[in-house]
């Protein structure tokens, strides 16, 4: 072994044993697990606590909102469409950027490297719960969304700042719980930088990292003990953009990911139909396994909590950062945003996620126990079609990386700049780490990072679901009402 | 001819189509309405950042329109005493004209002949050309 993969070695190893025992602690709180059964038991369950919060807020909001995850699909295309949309907003932010923006936040490395983990342990049945929970999200993502546009803060210059730090310290407010939001919004704000440098962050650089060193041969490979630079190349990408304000590569990165997404379920589909004899065996796995799995951990609750807990992870619905992001479009009516952002877990979660999934259960690549589940699993269903298709997955991978560390960068700034009302010079601050962070990312092992990282977005969801409820009858208002004002014309498609 | 729409950006082109324009608005008696149009489209793609600064960025991009490329141009026009009217809008340039000219009960549309760069024309074809191919009522290109 050469002198400088010795130094690049010690480095990698010097941060993970740094960071390991903090982030076991971390999530060791936040995935605290109901643990049934003996361990050593085909019937041992663990239920992590957090996963069953975002189900029952999701499931509580689908209720209480009247299903408009389903009644409302067609007035949110309609309202992305622009049908809505008067000339003076014109040059504003339209329905259509705000729910894309979004969704390039929402949309990354769990689409494609953690469904093909739930379906490696949950088996073929995890798909189908992933797609019920994929539905019920829409409902939280509309509560969060509405609420974020509602309590929004207009700037006298036009510029916007809302999300959850925002409707938690201002929405508590105006149902007398003062003291309670500004804590929960403090709270919020605290966890989103964390879940910024984590699951938008780290995660993001290391599975890239892993996926670029995969596709060049792996750890023998000419990169593999190069992570850290790897790193260092990733973060100065990063920081170009929101250091340098280069916002060329941001704008190339925003209009690429859209058509890569595009690119990954066409390529899924390829895979799909190139196997189409096992369609029909595939779409039986996903229905029997959902209900009688065989030889999985746990049974049908096992199969259940993989399907929920991927769904849950994967389109944040419940988490916040989507609100921060929804909240700068152009409306005079709340609840339309929350309409447009019920296409976002649907996109996500209930088309993407589930490309994915069919696309590892149809080749049987999720059977595969010679490597550990996730990105690989993925790559190796998409190299049944040809052999450089794992480089189109490997292209992919690393933009939606890039592009979701774009996305919570601005989520962590907003939350530094909400703490620190606004001031330059602790965004900057909150910038500079952040790119530190990706390096970090970059350079771990992954079993701390993956634990560490979720663990942070997730710690998200406590204050902001609390709030969710809380105000639960504000955000029925406000749908409700508009669509009245909709039935009734007040609120009427515009002639374009 | 009851009215004149001109339809201008920064290019000296422009200039010429708003003499062009106030020349025959000032010899037929017709209205005189100059627009501007700030090219946008409510489906391209944006980042966070620029979305929450977007409010801010629009009422300055008409700021600096206004002063910048509808001031002079109303210039040019008084040397033929007459008043245009003018307004700055953001969208699709060609489309835009069209439908302001509709409203404006079936305006004539006057534009200058260059504008976009080259490459940009050859890509994706000039804003006269597209007007050509969709103006509902005539149309005159000022070399």
């Amino acid at each position: 072994m050469s002198a400088p993969q010795v130094r690049a070695n010690s480095v990698d190893e010097a941060i993970s044993n740094a960071m390991t025992p903090v982030a076991d602690f971390i999530s060791g709180i936040i995935f605290y697990s109901v643990k049934i059964g003996n361990p050593d038991s085909i019937n041992y369950i663990e239920f992590p606590v957090i996963v069953v919060w975002l189900v029952a807020a999701a499931l509580f909001f689908t209720v209480y909102l009247k299903f408009q995850n389903v009644t409302g699909v067609k007035h949110a295309v309609d309202l992305v469409r622009g049908k809505y949309s008067k000339p003076g907003d014109a040059g504003e932010v339209s329905h259509f950027q705000a729910l894309t923006t979004a969704i390039s936040g929402t949309v990354g490395l769990g689409n494609i490297a953690g469904v093909a983990v739930a379906v490696s342990i949950g088996g073929p049945g995890a798909t189908f719960w992933m797609i019920v929970v994929g539905f019920l999200s829409m409902s939280t993502k509309m509560a969060e969304c509405t609420l974020g546009v509602k309590y929004r803060v207009e700037r006298p210059d036009g510029s916007v700042s809302g999300g959850p730090m925002y409707y938690l310290r201002d929405g508590l407010a105006s149902i007398g719980k003062r003291r309670l939001g500004r804590v929960l919004a403090v709270l919020f704000a605290l966890f989103c930088i964390g879940g910024a440098l984590g699951g938008g962050n780290m995660f993001q650089a290391n599975q890239a990292t892993s996926q670029i060193i995969n596709v060049t041969g792996g750890e023998d490979g000419p990169l593999g003990q190069w992570r850290f630079v790897i790193g260092i190349i990733f973060a100065l990408g990063v920081g170009a953009v929101i250091i340098g304000g280069i916002k060329s590569i941001a704008k190339v990165t925003e209009k690429i990911v859209p058509f890569m997404a595009v690119l990954y379920i066409i390529g899924c589909l390829a895979v799909i139909f190139s196997n189409f004899t096992a369609i029909p065996d595939a779409i039986g796995q996903i229905f029997v396994g959902a209900f009688i799995p065989e030889g999985i951990a746990g049974g049908i609750i096992g199969v259940l909590i993989q399907g929920f807990q991927r769904a849950a992870f994967s389109n944040e619905a419940g988490v916040g950062s989507a609100s921060i992001a929804h909240s700068a479009v152009k409306t005079n009516e709340p609840a339309t945003e929350g309409f447009v952002s019920l296409l976002e877990p649907f996109i996500d979660t209930v088309v993407i996620c589930t490309m994915t999934a069919l696309a590892v259960v149809i080749t049987g690549t999720w059977r595969d126990t010679s490597s550990a589940a996730g990105v690989e699993t993925t790559s190796a269903a998409f190299a049944t079609v040809a052999p450089w298709f794992p480089i189109l997955l490997a292209v992919a991978v690393v933009l939606f990386a890039f592009s979701t560390m774009i996305s919570w960068s601005y989520y962590g700034m907003k939350a530094t700049g909400y703490l620190f009302k606004d001031s330059p010079r602790a965004e900057l601050g909150f910038k500079i780490v952040f790119c530190m962070f990706t390096v970090i990312g970059a350079s771990l092992s992954l079993g701390p990072v993956i634990a560490f990282s979720d663990a942070m977005i997730f710690a998200m969801a406590i204050p902001n679901v609390i709030g969710l409820y809380l105000m639960a009858r504000i955000i029925r208002k406000e749908v409700f009402g508009y669509r009245a004002r909709v039935r009734s014309g007040e609120h009427a498609m515009v002639d374009q | 001819m009851s009215s004149l729409l001109v339809g201008i950006d920064r290019s000296t082109s422009s200039r010429r189509a708003v003499a062009f324009a106030a020349q025959l608005a000032s010899e037929s008696g017709a209205t005189l309405h100059i627009v501007h149009v700030i090219p946008w489209s409510p489906y391209s793609f944006t980042t966070p950042s620029e979305n929450d600064q977007r409010g801010a960025s629009k009422h300055e991009e008409i700021a600096t329109a206004e002063e910048q490329i509808i001031l002079p141009a109303v210039a040019v026009t008084a040397e033929f005493s007459v008043t245009p009217t003018t307004s700055v809008v953001h969208g699709s340039p060609a489309e835009l004209l069209v439908s302001i000219a509709a409203h404006l009960g079936g305006a004539h549309i006057v534009v200058g002949r260059t504008g976009d760069s080259r490459l940009k024309q050859a890509l994706f074809g000039s804003t006269p050309v597209r007007l050509i191919q969709i103006a509902k009522t005539p149309v005159t290109v000022v070399p």
